[in-house]
């Protein structure tokens, strides 16, 4: 099993989502984060005074999907969440030990 | 199959109740009784002829005591208006606390204005300069409840003056709040606030409203509703509050400014049109009575200055700092209605236009400036009651009939006694180490530090 960390931009969610269900890898864990890469932050101005944005919002999605599912998986977010500007964000691929599914105690690649 | 056809019955038999109760006849005369036309006319020529000698003036002085109460409670929904606008550019780990001052600040605000307030700020007969006034009494008593009470130019009883002012007196500790917020010592500022609003407010107020010493210049001061006498002496009570304060933690880090960005600009949003909206009771009211044509120009130069307000603080956030800034815009609106407070009733309607343009447009270069010299006020609280307050009263110089020098005797006047004793009564707090939180306090926010309470408590 892997785990498939990506880092998106907030408004590309729909888009691979959908391109994910629509290659039948369905569930996902999203999260709202905030952080910076190459990109960098950028200035703005609040009341008059000028203040540095370290921190970009973007999401998180989080997914475990059996080992042979992880190649497809990762180039259908890399085609959905591109724009081809700089933030376009990361996507990480881990190894995972156990999965359970609380429900029925199924394990392993049933349980995902 | 049971319950719907229980379902059906109870239904079939409240349409048959329902088809009985709309046959059954109507008649007057069973319902009410033949005879109380009469009866109502003699309880209503009774009603009418208890105002004696007055009740010529019946019908009007029934109208305009009526508005007064509607216009007590817009005035009222302003403070309601504060309170999100000065949570909203708060940071979100401090937004119990400003709630609670601002609950505190209505409370205690009317509370002492009953208690001595009404009565310093309207002593009667005095030496102009201070009298501390006792507890109201029955102010419908001795023909308070009639026309006779004010005549035209008061047309409302005791009360009715009472609670209208009240609501007016809470409004100046209120503008302090929001300058202080987010570190200052929560029980240091409830008896700040209450000498505030207890004290200070009414004596300085007796100077012009109660007959003192202002009213009687060779010409007159003129304040409508209190550009000087209300927000000019909440604001520069609010800048001696935070000179004696300091900044907040992280504003000024190496000399440079590092703006904390309000938590809720939708809830600011939603105050200022709040004070918007209760602005119309705040001046509206100050009318004193349902005179329908002052109060037609007070409420039109009311929205007209409010509205240039608006425009000119974006228009010269956009063109000086280059940024479409909304808590600019909703500064500039307040600006403008601070601006016309003094001479709502005084000045022509392209005037009333000017004098909230030219406010709209100060309130920025002012909230730029009093940062620049590390005055940290998270609200705007200096630049829109305090710098606007003294521009709307000099303006009434300018376009009204007003004499620019008493008007600027007046207003400094107010901001003298404002930012003195306040600086004075801060000092005196300080000392007692009730002035401010401890830098932990203020690091970890007042909502967990001093109320062990979160605005926003669930996982996010």
């Amino acid at each position: 099993m892997k785990k498939i960390e990506a880092i998106i931009k907030p408004f590309k969610l729909d888009e691979v989502k959908d391109g994910l269900a629509a290659e039948n890898i369905i569930g996902m864990s999203v999260t709202e984060i905030k952080g910076f890469g190459r990109q960098k932050g950028h200035t703005e101005i609040y009341r008059g005074s000028e203040y540095v944005v370290d921190f970009l919002p973007k999401l998180k999605i989080e997914l475990v999907v059996p080992d042979a599912d992880a190649d497809a998986a990762v180039k259908i977010i890399a085609a959905t969440a591109v724009t081809d500007k700089i933030g376009d964000g990361k996507i990480f691929v881990s190894s995972i030990e156990s999965a359970t599914r609380i429900r029925t105690g199924e394990t392993g690649d049933t349980a995902l | 199959m049971i319950s719907r056809l229980i379902k059906t019955i109870t239904i079939i038999s409240l349409l048959l109740l329902g088809s009985q109760l709309a046959l059954a006849e109507f008649d007057p005369n069973t319902a009410f009784g033949t005879n109380n036309v009469i009866e109502h006319k003699a309880d209503y020529d009774a009603l009418v002829s208890s105002h004696g000698d007055q009740s010529y003036a019946f019908d009007f002085f029934t109208t305009s005591m009526l508005w007064t109460v509607i216009a007590t409670g817009l005035v009222f929904l302003m403070h309601l208006g504060f309170s999100a606008l000065e949570s909203g550019l708060c940071r979100a780990k401090n937004a119990v606390n400003i709630l609670y001052k601002n609950i505190f600040i209505i409370c205690i605000g009317i509370l002492t204005y009953a208690l001595l307030g009404f009565n310093t700020h309207y002593p009667g007969a005095f030496n102009g300069w201070l009298s501390i006034g006792g507890p109201i009494g029955d102010l419908n008593a001795s023909g308070g409840s009639t026309f006779g009470y004010g005549g035209l130019s008061l047309a409302m009883t005791g009360y009715g003056d009472f609670i209208f002012q009240a609501m007016f007196a809470a409004t100046a500790a209120t503008i302090v709040s929001g300058a202080v917020a987010e570190r200052i010592n929560l029980k240091g500022f409830f008896i700040y606030a209450t000498v505030l609003v207890g004290l200070v407010y009414p004596i300085a107020g007796s100077w012009h409203w109660g007959g003192g010493w202002l009213s009687t210049l060779s010409t007159p001061f003129y304040d409508f509703a209190g550009s000087s006498a209300v927000h000019a002496f909440g604001g520069f009570a609010a800048l001696a509050a935070v000179l004696v304060l300091g900044a907040r933690k992280g504003k000024y880090v190496n000399g440079n400014i590092k703006p904390i960005l309000g938590h809720n600009l939708p809830l600011a949003a939603i105050g200022t049109f709040l004070l918007f909206f209760g602005w119309f009771g705040f001046n509206g009211g100050s009318v004193l009575s349902a005179n329908p044509g002052p109060l037609g120009l007070v409420f039109t130069t009311t929205a007209l200055a409010a509205c240039a307000g608006g425009l000119a603080s974006m228009l010269t956030s956009w063109l000086f700092v280059k940024k479409l800034d909304l808590t600019m815009a909703l500064n500039g609106i307040l600006a403008g209605l601070v601006g016309i407070t003094a001479g709502a009733d005084a000045v022509s309607v392209w005037a009333a236009v000017l004098i909230g343009a030219i406010a709209g447009a100060l309130v920025v270069f002012s909230i730029i400036f009093f940062d620049r010299i590390k005055i940290d006020d998270p609200v705007g609280a200096i630049s829109v009651h305090g710098v606007c307050g003294i521009w709307g009263t000099l303006a009434v110089g300018i376009w009204g009939s007003a004499s620019l020098i008493s008007q600027a005797i007046g207003t400094f006047s107010f901001c003298a006694v404002a930012f003195v004793l306040s600086f004075a009564l801060a000092h005196c707090l300080k000392a007692c180490h009730l002035w401010r939180v401890s830098e932990e306090e203020e690091s970890m926010g007042l909502d967990l530090a001093e109320h062990g309470q979160e605005a926003y408590p669930e996982f996010k």
